[in-house]
């Protein structure tokens, strides 16, 4: 009967997917049954009992405690038990492991939003490792969507103005679909997001490098986005103007005299240094406070940042 | 060959004409407080809204031929799957049996000339039409695209006519208590001598549940809906988190109406189905106070279980857990009553005549869709199946299949009794079997559909989906052969003489006692009951009728 099962279900790809499974491929096999069974029930009484002259007499009983009391108190304990079964399936899908990986989901018409431990951002496309607990902390920035994925058999609402929360830790390697399953209007059935199940490597790829779109992204716009929400902005002007920072407007291709009164010029290497060891070089005339960008900028989102103070004229 | 098998009571050519032609004229119907013509105009509103409703549906089934757009815009969808869903609720499943078919035959059944209070029983009428006006000017102010449930903070931010829903919805509610309460009154006080609590039918008792839901939940989703509506034009700030208000605290006030209102839709059918099928099977029926008790029980548990439609939306374990356990609780009086029925059709004479057929195709329908609950009450199953097709299947059976099939069933039951004619019952039988086709057809893929992950209320969907969706369209259009179907033959039989004995089916209940179609005053003289309401031990035993003086 597993094609059965197979047909019914999508394959499972979370560690708790097969609690569920279980529990409802039970509850499929007692509907099957009561709905035979009382058929039966049913077609049998029809053509036994089929009314052959208008004088029929029919005997006389108006009901039987015990038979009534078996067929209350037997169901009792089926339900009873699918109640049970129920529960513990979702305690388990309700506590997260300790150790798990948060990212922040936020939902808004119509795009789901990612942001991982590093920073990093994607849009609709989730990178998760393969067999690691990932915790979603959830929230809406318009009306209620809700985080469905049914190859984990997982579900809960987005909802602006609180935090929710998802866990899972996916068991297949691949691409598993997520859909909205709370009805959000006009683009409600189009707001659909991919979970991408990463082997290791992939997954260290994917840190390296960034997804899809980083990768794709022109050079320039790369290092803007960068400039832009990883804090470059807080310190360094565009247009001149003297922040904690010397600004980045045509600075490319200048020399310049470091505190210690060496000289430099502003070239790759050189930018490439003052991310990731800011305080081998400090401009003179500013505090060594710059932080360092090692490990939270990828090798490409440097060289976009290249390309991007190349542009700032 | 029922059709000859009583004729006794006051099957000749009545006295006084029959409430149909007495008095004549249109005003004479839109003044009356004669239960039985309220219950007729009642009927031919469900009836209308009813085909209205059913071509939203059919609308909605063809869009979803292809995943993407087959025949209108994601706008347009959702304003036509939310005008299928209020118009289907509010308008015609809530209203069905007990506002048309109860009113018809409640008062009948107790052997009373009329409700307790027939003029409220008028102005319940005159407030549905004016919540089903106001519902069918939405379109006009641009629709509504809410789902029929307005869940904030959607509903409180969206354009069109949703005020206005919400108010029609907030009216219809009044209409809803107007017959809760007559009902009551009816049932406490208007019994007819000799009839205890236990001798009245089993209808009576589905009727009594469903107006006690009507009385005690409607009131909460009134002013759940006005807070809406103050939401949406003074923003008030309860629902919408952007004024500091809270969107999960609508849908516990929502739940806590709608919740019992999905009994409201399903305790009729079991009403009229304790009637069809000991009529049909000419035996007492197997354990009256059983399913008169369970139907109370379900209404009063129906209070405590609103909260299993929220399992997802961020509650917490306990209370998770607290409701799972109390819904499953629901499961059990529903076992008791299909036993119950199926135990009633054993060793008696079964005569399978539209009503019976309708019957059994509810007792089929309903036990798929009260198994279906089990998946959505337990906790982990129901994580997945929320709101996907599965869900809509599930409540499609409860509430379609099964309401509206008994809905069929008691039209068919009590048909000669309004009418006085019969329709033609090769048709019915034809009928009867295309709607059971149907709706299977229709909406059993739907549960595929969800498990699979399809999620409800998609304008678009992945193309794995599209052969089960396929096979859902032919569905529909079987089922609505065979409805058209029905609705042919039975006006076709409105223009036949009337010419039906009191008593075609060799019913036991006092409502067989009178002409059909009954005169105004429903009974000539005060009816005493003599035996129980299924008691076929005397057969047939005449029920003594004291000449009054009216
Ligand atoms: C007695 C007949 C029944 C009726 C009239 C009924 C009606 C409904 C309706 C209308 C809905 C969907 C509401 C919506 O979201 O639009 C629903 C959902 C539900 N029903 Fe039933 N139902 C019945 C039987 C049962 C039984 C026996 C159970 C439990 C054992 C059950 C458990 C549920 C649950 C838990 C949901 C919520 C599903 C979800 O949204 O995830 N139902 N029902
Ligand atoms: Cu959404």
């Amino acid at each position: 009967m597993n094609w059965f099962q197979n047909w019914m279900l999508p394959k499972a790809a979370a560690t708790h997917a097969g609690d569920v499974d279980g529990l409802y491929m039970f509850i499929v096999y007692l509907t099957i049954f009561f709905f035979f069974f009382n058929g039966a029930l049913i077609l049998y009484a029809v053509r036994k009992w089929r009314r052959r002259s208008a004088k029929e007499v029919t005997p006389h009983i108006t009901h039987n405690t015990k038979m009534e009391l078996i067929w209350s108190i037997i169901p009792l304990f089926v339900v009873m038990g699918i109640f049970f079964w129920g529960f513990k399936g979702y305690v388990k899908a309700w506590v997260p492991p300790n150790d798990s990986m948060e990212i922040v989901v936020t939902a808004k018409k119509w795009v789901w939003q990612f942001e991982y431990p590093d920073g990093t951002r994607t849009l609709n496309d989730l990178h998760v490792p393969l067999n690691k607990p990932v915790k979603l902390v959830m929230h809406s920035e318009d009306v209620i969507h809700s985080f469905f994925v049914p190859s984990f058999r997982l579900k809960r609402d987005v909802i602006p103005g609180r935090y929710t929360e998802l866990w899972f830790t996916p068991t297949e390697p691949g691409v598993q679909q997520v859909f909205c399953a709370e009805y959000c209007g006009k683009g409600h059935s189009d707001m659909l997001a991919r979970i991408f199940v990463d082997t290791p490597e992939q997954y260290e790829t994917f840190l390296r490098e960034g997804d899809e779109q980083v990768r794709k992204m022109p050079l320039k716009d790369l290092g803007k986005l960068v400039y832009e929400n990883k804090g470059c902005a807080t310190c360094h002007s565009l247009d001149g103007t003297r922040g904690q920072g010397p600004s980045w407007k045509g600075i490319w291709g200048e020399t310049g005299k470091g505190a210690d009164g060496k000289p430099y010029t502003v070239d790759a290497n050189y930018i490439r240094q003052s991310v990731l060891q800011p305080q081998a070089v400090v401009v003179q005339g500013f505090e060594p406070i710059m932080p360092t960008f090692q490990g939270l900028l990828r090798e490409r989102e440097i060289l976009g940042v290249i390309e991007f103070i190349k542009s700032v004229k | 060959m029922a059709d000859t098998l009583t004729t006794h009571g006051n099957g000749h050519a009545a006295h006084h004409g029959d409430y149909l032609d007495d008095p004549k004229g249109l005003a004479s119907w839109l003044t009356t407080v004669d239960h039985k013509r309220i219950g007729l105009m009642y009927m031919w509103s469900v009836f209308f809204f009813f085909l209205v409703g059913g071509i939203f549906a059919l609308l909605v089934r063809i869009e979803l031929l292809t995943p993407k757009q087959t025949i209108m815009t994601a706008e347009m969808y959702n304003r036509v799957f939310t005008l299928h869903g209020a118009i289907m609720v509010f308008l015609v499943i809530i209203p069905a049996i007990p506002a048309a078919l109860g009113n018809f035959a409640l008062p009948l059944l107790l052997g009373a000339k009329d409700v307790a209070f027939p003029k409220l029983n008028l102005a319940s009428l005159y407030v549905y039409w004016t919540g089903a006006l106001m519902a069918v000017t939405t379109l006009a102010l641009g629709g509504v695209d809410t789902g029929w449930t307005f869940y904030t903070p959607y509903s409180s931010t969206t354009g069109g006519g949703v005020t206005l829903m919400v108010l029609a919805a907030f009216v219809l509610g009044f209409s809803s208590i107007f017959t809760g309460v007559n009902f009551i009154a009816t049932i406490h006080k208007l019994r007819a001598p000799g009839m205890g609590w236990f001798e009245m039918p089993l209808f009576c008792w589905g009727m009594y549940s469903t107006a006690l839901i009507q009385i005690l939940a409607t009131p909460v989703l009134a002013i759940t809906l006005l807070l809406l509506c103050m939401e949406r034009v003074l923003s008030i700030g309860i629902f919408d988190p952007q004024l500091g208000g809270d969107p999960v605290l609508f849908q516990h006030f929502f739940w806590f109406y709608s919740h019992p209102a999905v009994y409201i839709m399903i305790l009729p059918a079991f009403a009229v189905i304790s009637e069809v099928i000991p009529t049909f099977s000419k035996k007492t029926i197997f354990g009256y106070k059983a399913i008169a008790f369970s139907s109370v029980a379900i209404a009063l548990l129906g209070f405590l279980v609103w909260a299993h439609h929220m399992f997802t939306a961020g509650m917490s374990l306990f209370a998770g857990a607290i409701f799972s356990f109390i819904t499953f609780f629901i499961a059990i009086p529903s076992a008791i009553k299909v036993f119950n029925w199926i135990a009633t059709m054993w060793r008696g004479s079964i005569s399978l005549e539209a009503p019976m057929l309708h019957a059994i195709s509810f007792l089929l329908i309903f036990t798929i869709g009260g198994l279906t609950g089990l998946f959505l009450a337990a906790l982990s199953t129901d994580v997945h199946l929320h709101d996907t097709y599965f869900v809509v299947s599930h409540f499609h059976y409860v509430m379609a299949g099964s309401n509206l099939i008994a809905f069929l069933a008691g039209i068919h039951y009590w048909w000669p009794k309004m009418f006085g004619r019969m329709y033609n019952k090769r048709l019915a039988a034809i009928g009867a079997a295309l709607v059971f086709l149907g709706f299977n057809a229709t909406f059993l893929p739907q549960f595929v559909l969800g498990s699979r992950g399809m999620p409800r209320r998609y304008y678009n969907y992945l193309p794995e989906f599209q052969s089960l969706h396929v096979a859902s369209t032919i569905g529909s259009w079987i089922l609505a052969s065979g409805l058209f179907l029905i609705g042919a033959y039975l006006l076709a039989s409105l223009r036949q003489p009337k010419s039906m004995v009191a008593n075609p089916w060799g019913g036991r209940t006092l409502e067989w006692e009178t002409d059909s179609p009954p005169t105004t005053h429903n009974f000539e003289g005060q009816p005493v009951l003599q035996h129980g309401p299924y008691d076929y031990r005397a057969n047939p035993a005449p029920v003594g009728v004291e000449e009054h003086i009216h």
